[in-house]
């Protein structure tokens, strides 16, 4: 490191208790901090820094630290994730902010994901939209031959693209009616695109879609906030084939 | 869950009625585009046309036309409420990427051109805003018959400057809430893809404009005095 200047930032960071208590803003200075610190690195100063004035730290998600899992659920000044491209908070970097500058940290607020403490949200009702079918029931068997079923190649690829989503809840951050379509939109078509996938493909779209909305989700007015706010960049185009297996299961 | 009850059952529900007006509305900025003179007799013969028809046509064509509006504002404020509910509590912070305004206040632009409409309807339908130009009790020759003066109603109307000024406000309502709904409409039908998506988004906002750039030529044409009576 030779450029050896660091930044002091103002953080205002949403602080509460458990998922009863109210809540509240509170500021703290965050000093010493270098270009090359990532978010969640600059949160660890600052948390040594309350941990060694005695007070509580600030309670986030992490996991992987390298930018796969999107356990690190921040809302930053507004944007889930920070607002970088396709980046998760852990692979945000503090190069992106400026000195002197004030930063608003919030969890995702949802009404399905009730917050546990601080910035930690309660997530499973993702889970439980898989629970209603992000699966299938087929018996496996043995390992089958690598090309046992033939899968055109763009299938696969799009299959893919859908399957990359690691299920943050970004999309239900960024979403203003807190809704979970691009979540259940990836899922069901991860498997609705593939043959082992299409054989429950009309009962599955009907059970997620209930469950989304049993778990208090919102619903989609395509507004495609949650496209922009996806750390793996699943495209809404995965709603739009929700809704066409949705259409066609009301005839299957 | 039925379909009427499921997220995007009524998604659904929302972009076929949605679409359906549209459509209505390409009829209708056709039909009044006759005042422009490309049909023989005008407004009036194109009225006298439409009232022509055989009665269970114009009946049932406006009971669609009820239904269509009915269901629409119906799930409309019904997902609105839900999804306000989506969200509790907000963001201190609002940084919004891809929603506008269009998308963002769908349920008061529809709300405005719900109002509109049942002014509109009482003003050109019932006639009973302005019945000194009522065209049902001012009837005009017209192809050896006696017509309702319809083109006298419409501009009489527009003379008039908020009269003008209410009809332009709504077809701002109408592009902000099309330049949303249309897209959204294929989106919804499943009918986009990642290639068409962004194209339909721009394609959409196009159309609205194409639609209040048509409205609005026969207020501020009439009132400007180039379109006369």
């Amino acid at each position: 490191m030779s450029d050896h200047k660091t930044m002091t930032l103002t953080l205002i960071v949403w602080r509460q208790k458990n998922a009863n208590d109210p809540g509240k803003f509170e500021t703290y200075t965050a000093k010493n901090i270098t270009e090359h610190h990532s978010f969640l690195e600059m949160l660890d100063c600052v948390n040594e820094d309350l941990i060694y004035a005695g007070k509580d730290p600030i309670v986030f998600d992490h996991d992987c630290r390298e930018g796969i899992c999107g356990m690190c659920s921040q809302v930053i000044n507004g944007a889930p994730h920070g607002g970088q491209d396709r980046t998760t908070v852990c692979q945000l970097h503090m190069r992106k902010f400026k000195d002197g500058d004030t930063i608003y940290i919030e969890p995702w607020r949802a009404r399905a994901f009730p917050i546990i403490r601080d910035l930690i949200v309660d997530r499973s009702a993702l889970d439980k939209i898989i629970q209603a079918g992000g699966y299938t029931s087929c018996h496996t068997g043995g390992v089958a031959d690598g090309n046992a079923i033939l899968i055109p190649k763009p299938v696969a690829d799009e299959a893919m693209d859908a399957a990359e989503c690691v299920g943050c809840g970004a999309c239900v951050a960024g979403c203003p009616n807190g809704a979970a379509m691009l979540f259940t939109g990836a899922k069901v078509s991860q498997l609705a695109l593939l043959p082992q996938g299409k054989a429950e493909a009309a009962e599955r779209v009907k059970s997620m879609t209930n469950a989304m909305i049993e778990c208090g989700f919102g619903n989609c007015t395509n507004h495609y906030e949650c496209m922009a706010a996806c750390p793996k960049g699943i495209n809404v185009k995965f709603i739009a084939r929700m809704n066409r297996e949705f259409l066609k299961a009301q005839f299957a | 869950m039925q379909f009427t009850s499921s997220s995007i059952g009524r998604k659904i529900l929302m972009a076929i009625t949605g679409q359906a007006m549209v459509l209505f509305a390409v009829v209708h900025l056709l039909g009044n585009s006759s005042i422009f003179g490309w049909l023989n007799g005008g407004i009036n013969a194109y009225a006298e046309h439409l009232h022509s028809l055989p009665l269970p046509i114009i009946i049932g064509f406006r009971l669609a036309l009820l239904a269509m509006v009915s269901v629409h504002i119906w799930f409309g404020i019904q997902l609105t409420i839900e999804n306000r509910g989506g969200r509790p509590q907000q963001y201190a912070v609002k940084s919004t990427q891809k929603a506008t305004f269009a998308s963002e206040n769908m349920i008061w632009t529809g709300s405005l051109l719900g109002l509109f409409l049942a002014y509109h309807l009482a003003h050109f339908t019932f006639q009973v805003i302005s019945p000194d130009t009522a065209a049902l009790k001012h009837l005009v020759p017209l192809h050896n018959e006696m017509v309702p003066n319809v083109l006298g109603m419409v501009v009489g109307g527009f003379k008039n400057f908020f009269v003008s000024l209410i009809y332009t406000g709504a077809m701002v309502a109408l592009f902000l809430h099309l330049s949303h709904g249309i897209q959204s409409f294929f989106q919804t039908m499943g009918w986009s893809t990642d290639k068409s998506q962004p194209i339909l988004v721009k394609l959409g906002t196009l159309v609205a404009l194409g639609f209040f750039l048509g409205y609005v030529a026969i207020p501020l044409t009439i009132f400007a005095g180039i379109l006369k009576g």
